[in-house]
């Protein structure tokens, strides 16, 4: 019994240290971009989110994310798919270089595709006469913006797909389904929330990608600025309202992913009920 | 011979995509970087990294990553604890707000936590006043923006280790005598070790790469505050590639050595987890 209350003491102090500690480190960023944002009353902030650079700064984030979003699912289905279904030479390796984007640190992310396509590159003359610009322009962020996000999908969907192993597929394909049809009845399914999980966090780390894109972005206002160069853009010209302002739609994002998880989450737990 | 194993079609399509995608997107640039490395001069890049600017830039970052992710440790142990052991009112909320790292954006985070530990922020002016103690724009304040990214990576390895552990093995310590505090230091503490060391080398790993969050709170004082991913984007706006190359070389060798030992640590979690031990 003793022990018990000795236990019950070190229960409430580490609740306690932990709601101080997320309130510190976590909330409070959160609660002060909001509150910095709106400090010039209501007109000011709606002035600073629908500046013509902000909005432009937002659809070329959209734009990078889409995409983004768009090859790295693709990639990651089919990366997932060949990792798990098939038996082959390689494998780790392949793994390995899958998960390496985000080991690197996204300045050095930055710099490989400055060497890849940069002025002094081998490749720069062929793609220079075609007219094509990949440093310093779109093509660039975007890149950057798929790199850093690369395995986002594939690490969600390979640990599914190991834990449901290949039976089910194996007696689709006997029967004569082809690969798409058994991906569509069998395999997706399964696998259904944890791809969209693996689609929010690449939505989430596409739209808040800092470092990369800055390397490769050409930091022009309304071309080649996305949403978070634009307010370091304002918050190096001492514009903190307009800074926080662009913030807070950042935060209102965040906070529907985090949300988004937390039901994600529940719903495939169900799912995984439902199938045992 | 593998005909036999491949029962189910798309083997050659997978592949193919997949390689296809992977080489654009990493393969290709990867091996322009060893390519121009090895072009370098091997004197020029030891000149290069061992500019006392440089090496001091390699120790801001180390160790201010390295505090940072010892706090880390610690507070993701205590979070983790708290999450799997107890029961208590706003328990989903704090599971739901421990990726907030993850989701918001790092610039966003870094300007906002900047203003705050200013000298007259809500935060910063209370260590000031009371203690003198500055932390924007020292190696404090980059410290606590690496604290804030680092936070998500220790909870989330611990975690689910902390949920494979039975009770009986504490009820069987605590039967034969042994207190609380030897009961964690001898039963849960060596179960959980691997785990620990594997969320620390990962915090680790991503706190010595970060750029975003840092830039702001940093102040970017050479020889004070300037962390070795700033120095490689000075020299890139320089346009000075052999250099950017070359910190940036030293700065891969780091990783690959953390990441090592993250991966050795991983295999016995994954074991354990799994109910292997």
């Amino acid at each position: 019994m003793n022990l018990r209350k000795e236990n019950k003491a070190l229960k409430y102090f580490l609740i306690i240290i932990s709601f101080i500690f997320l309130g510190v480190f976590l909330i409070l960023p959160l609660i002060y971009i909001i509150i910095t944002a709106l400090k010039n009353g209501v007109a000011a902030y709606v002035n600073a989110i629908s500046d013509e650079y902000a909005i432009k700064a937002a659809l070329l984030t959209l734009e990078a994310t889409l995409i983004a979003v768009v090859v790295n699912t693709i990639f990651g289905v089919f990366a997932a798919w060949l990792i798990t279904k098939y038996t082959f030479r390689g494998k780790k390796i392949l793994s390995t270089f899958i998960d390496l984007p985000v080991t690197v640190s996204p300045i050095i992310a930055g710099l490989i595709y400055v060497l890849t396509f940069g002025r002094q590159s081998s490749l720069f003359p062929i793609l220079d006469s075609y007219g094509i610009q990949i440093i310093f322009a779109v093509p660039g962020i975007v890149l950057a913006t798929i790199f850093v996000t690369f395995p986002f999908i594939s690490r969600e969907l390979i640990p599914v797909l190991t834990s449901q192993g290949t039976d089910e597929e194996e007696a689709a394909a006997l029967m004569g389904a082809g690969l798409f049809k058994i991906f569509k009845k069998v395999t997706f399914p399964n696998v259904k929330w944890a791809l969209l999980y693996g689609i929010v966090l690449c939505t989430a780390r596409s739209i808040g990608e800092f470092g990369a894109v800055s390397v490769l972005s050409g930091h022009l206002r309304g071309k080649t600025n996305t949403l978070p160069l634009y307010i370091e853009l304002l918050y190096q010209g001492y514009d903190f309202t307009g800074a926080f302002a662009a913030s807070s739609i950042l935060v209102i994002f965040a906070v529907v992913v985090l949300v988004l998880r937390l039901v994600i989450e529940k719903r495939g737990e169900k799912n995984l009920d439902i199938k045992k | 011979m593998n005909k036999k194993k491949r029962i189910i079609p798309g083997f050659g399509i997978s592949m193919g995509i997949t390689i296809s995608i992977l080489s654009i997107v990493v393969l290709i640039p990867l091996s322009s970087l060893v390519i121009f490395s090895a072009k370098l001069s091997f004197s020029e890049f030891i000149y290069t990294v061992t500019r006392p600017r440089v090496l001091s830039g390699y120790f801001v970052s180390i160790s201010t990553s390295f505090i940072a992710s010892l706090i880390n440790v610690f507070m993701g142990l205590a979070l983790a604890w708290v999450l799997v052991r107890y029961d208590f009112k706003g328990k989903r909320f704090i599971d739901g707000i421990i990726e907030l790292p993850f989701a918001l954006p790092t610039a966003v985070a870094g300007i906002s936590l900047t203003h705050l530990t200013t000298t007259n922020g809500w935060v910063g002016q209370i260590f000031y006043k009371l203690f003198g103690i500055k932390i924007a724009y020292t190696r404090i304040g980059i410290t606590i923006a690496l604290i804030f990214i680092g936070i998500p990576f220790v909870v989330r390895s611990v975690q689910p280790v902390l949920e494979k552990i039975d009770i009986k093995y504490e009820e069987a310590a605590f039967i034969l005598g042994a207190d609380s505090k030897t009961t964690f230091l001898k039963v849960i503490f060596p179960e959980i070790l691997p785990a620990i060391i594997s969320g620390f080398t990962l915090a680790f790993a991503r706190s010595i790469g970060e750029y975003g969050s840092v830039v702001f709170i940093a102040g970017n004082t050479p020889y004070e505050t300037e962390i070795a991913p700033l120095l490689i984007m000075s020299e890139l706006q320089e346009f000075d590639y052999s250099a950017a190359t070359s910190i940036a070389l030293v700065m891969l060798a780091i990783s690959v050595v953390i990441l090592s030992v993250n991966a050795l640590a991983q295999g016995i979690v994954s074991k354990r987890v799994n109910g292997k031990i």
